[in-house]
């Protein structure tokens, strides 16, 4: 066989695509990834991919946050220096709510990019990793790998059938390297 | 695709013939991949000789003290934080656009956010400079910090609402980029992907090599759906901290509890007018004809029209709860805001603030590009007037008849705020040219759904209810960027 690595669907309209990803799946041939310039709403389930756990993570960094802020609140007025304050309590709760909550917060919200930045692999000077520069701007491109999908022309078929206005057969993996 | 079910009746938020994914990319990049235009030049030289005036009032501050500010032993907090709390304020209509408006799917919030986020960003700099240079000794900054030190560790005392607000500022700028830059991501690889050479390694690295592929959507759409969630309460938390730095005191005046909800109303009301200052021209010097509407401008008007009513009404409930409560200071201070020495300060917060944003009932007034840009002037100088009202009147006349005095600012004073403008607007235009200023995967989405050729393409293959088309045509005739010949031609 060429040394052709893989096969990149061009298509212009997110349906096509779509309708492109049914075709292939319906002829068992396995798709790398989908390359897009916006968000496509439904595909994951097409492709079988699971539901996102940012959420649990969103949640258990913001009760972190939650932790962290009351017992630094009640380190600081309560224990290391506790000071009188016209007679009243020194663990006077409700006062600490406010920073509890913006502690809640912050940590939610960072601690969720982080992990979002970490299991995508997205760094600042992070080679990017781009099939197509148009995946980017006005193509929708599925990627299929052409070393476990032997049958390139009925791949190409397929494609061409379901709407690709384009097909290449790249020996690269990533284009962005150049 | 759900999206492809939009309802007729629903107003187009994409305008223009001939509008392709590629052309999103085309007109809204043009800005950011040629050389800037003699408008813009203007614009930036006026700003960063505001910002040279901002440089230098605050120096001045910083090497002769505050002293140098019009501040005297009765009134010892007057423009300095008028001027924060305005501009805290100015920030909040552009996390109101992101989190609020996509909570609740209002799909017209995807061409303007990220201008407005970026506005947001930018007021609150503005905001914390004034917090800066107002401590007097700002080099001890990190004494606002509960951070061990030298005295025992002595802590900061979280009862204090200035020590929550240390808190909720720097939360929420933080927590504002992270929510903007991360929704710049996708755009910012799509420049990547069209430039060359010098340019491309820059905009490589700060696209932190987006690709673009399922996995990374999928989670992008949950983080900002999550951000959003969290950054909602976040902004009410802010202005309702920054309003407990005056109503947890004993100040006549201040010492109100309506003052959380009527300043985050005020605090909305003042963002959208001044998103909607910038972003009239914006769209008018960008050619952003087709991508910010006559629909958006009309919304935001809305908006403004909702929360100056909200304002209102807070305004009026004090003069009455000040009547109503018995108490002679309270009911001095109210008297002496709207028939003292600084009534003229209060009759402008009233006309600016609750009377002129009522001429927006008008449609003809509300889809008026040059007077829905007056208002919005008219209303952030009312929001000015209102934070000045509050602070210096109700300090000016205190306890001892004896102390009363007038604050007059110095010129140190005029410096900083007229600088401060100056220094938001340098940054705002160097915004433009570097980042697209409207967020072009969101504006791709509503592509196939809401745009005005996907809703003449229904009308055309008579797949919709003949009268429905027709109430459509009819609300395309406010729209500046449809040609009514086009209306005309549909309509045969």
């Amino acid at each position: 066989m060429s040394n052709i690595k893989y096969i990149l669907g061009h298509f212009e309209d997110p349906d096509d695509l779509m309708h492109g990803i049914d075709k292939l799946q319906e002829n068992s041939v396995s798709i790398y990834d989908v390359y897009t310039p916006m968000p496509i709403h439904g595909i994951e389930d097409k492709l079988g991919i699971k539901r996102s756990r940012l959420g649990k993570v969103a949640f258990g960094f913001g009760l972190t946050g939650t932790i962290t802020a009351i017992s630094m609140i009640t380190y600081m007025l309560v224990i290391d220096w506790p000071m009188n304050i016209g007679g009243k309590p020194h663990f006077a709760f409700p006062d600490f709510i406010p920073i509890m909550f913006e502690l809640t917060v912050l940590f939610a919200a960072f601690g969720m990019v982080g992990t979002y930045f970490f299991a995508n692999h997205l760094a600042p000077g992070r080679a990017p990793r781009v099939m197509d520069l148009r995946a980017t701007n006005d193509r929708f491109v599925i990627a299929i790998d052409a070393r476990t999908n032997t049958s390139h022309d009925q791949i190409d078929n397929i494609l061409k059938e379901a709407g690709a206005v384009e097909i290449k057969h790249n020996e690269r993996k990533y284009v962005s390297y150049e | 695709m759900s999206s492809h079910h939009e309802s007729i009746l629903r107003e187009p938020l994409v305008t223009g013939e001939n509008i392709t994914y590629s052309k999103v990319t085309e007109d809204i990049l043009v800005p950011v991949e040629n050389k800037p235009n003699k408008a813009w030049w203007i614009g930036f030289i006026v700003s960063a000789l505001g910002a040279g005036l901002w440089v230098f009032s605050v120096s001045w501050t910083f090497w002769f003290g505050i002293g140098e500010w019009g501040l005297n032993k009765t009134v010892g907090w007057a423009w300095d934080i008028t001027g924060f709390v305005w501009w805290v304020g100015i920030g909040h209509a552009g996390t109101l656009i992101s989190a609020v408006l996509l909570l609740f799917r209002q799909n017209w919030r995807n061409s303007i956010n990220r201008s407005a986020e970026a506005m947001t960003i930018f007021a609150v700099i503005c905001a914390a400079t004034y917090i800066i240079s107002h401590m007097g000794r700002p080099w001890l900054f990190t004494w606002a910090l509960p951070l061990p030190n030298q005295f025992g560790s002595l802590w900061v005392n979280f009862n204090s609402p200035l020590v929550w607000d240390v808190f909720a500022i720097s939360t929420y700028f933080s927590v504002s980029l992270v929510f903007w830059y991360t929704g710049l991501l996708p755009d910012i690889a799509t420049i990547r992907d069209r430039a060359v050479g010098t340019r491309r390694r820059v905009y490589s690295i700060l696209s932190f090599g987006w690709n673009g592929s399922v996995k990374t959507w999928q989670r992008f759409e949950l983080v900002s759906l999550i951000l959003a969630g969290v950054s909602t309460p976040l902004v009410l938390s802010v202005h309702t901290i920054v309003s407990m730095d005056f109503a947890t005191s004993l100040v006549p005046g201040w010492h109100t509890t309506i003052f959380p909800p009527y300043f985050v109303a005020g605090a909305i009301f003042s963002g959208f007018a001044m998103v909607q200052t910038l972003l009239l021209i914006t769209r008018k010097v960008m050619n952003f004809e087709n991508y910010i509407t006559m629909f958006h401008i009309e919304s935001m008007n809305k908006i403004i029209i909702l929360t100056g009513s909200i304002v209102g009404v807070a305004y009026l409930t004090e003069l009455f709860i000040a009547w109503y409560s018995g108490v002679e200071y309270e009911q001095y201070a109210f008297l002496n805001r709207v028939s003292g020495p600084y009534w003229w300060a209060y009759w402008i917060m009233m006309t600016c603030n609750v009377i002129s944003p009522q001429l927006f009932w008008f449609k003809k007034i509300r889809t008026s590009i040059a007077l829905s840009w007056i208002l919005s002037i008219v209303v952030n100088i009312g929001m000015w007037f209102e934070r000045f009202v509050i602070i210096v009147t109700s300090l000016h006349r205190d306890y001892l008849p004896s102390s009363w005095v007038m604050f007059y600012p110095s010129w140190v004073d005029v410096g900083v705020f007229i600088g401060s403008i100056g220094v938001f607007f340098t940054l705002f235009l160097l915004f433009l040219r570097v980042f697209p200023a409207i967020a072009m995967a969101e504006v791709k989405l509503l592509l196939k759904s809401s745009s005005d050729q996907a809703k003449k393409k229904l009308i055309a293959e008579k797949v919709v209810d003949s009268g429905e088309a027709e109430y459509y045509l009819e609300s395309l005739e406010k729209y500046d960027s449809v040609s009514p010949k086009v209306a005309e031609f549909q309509k045969v």
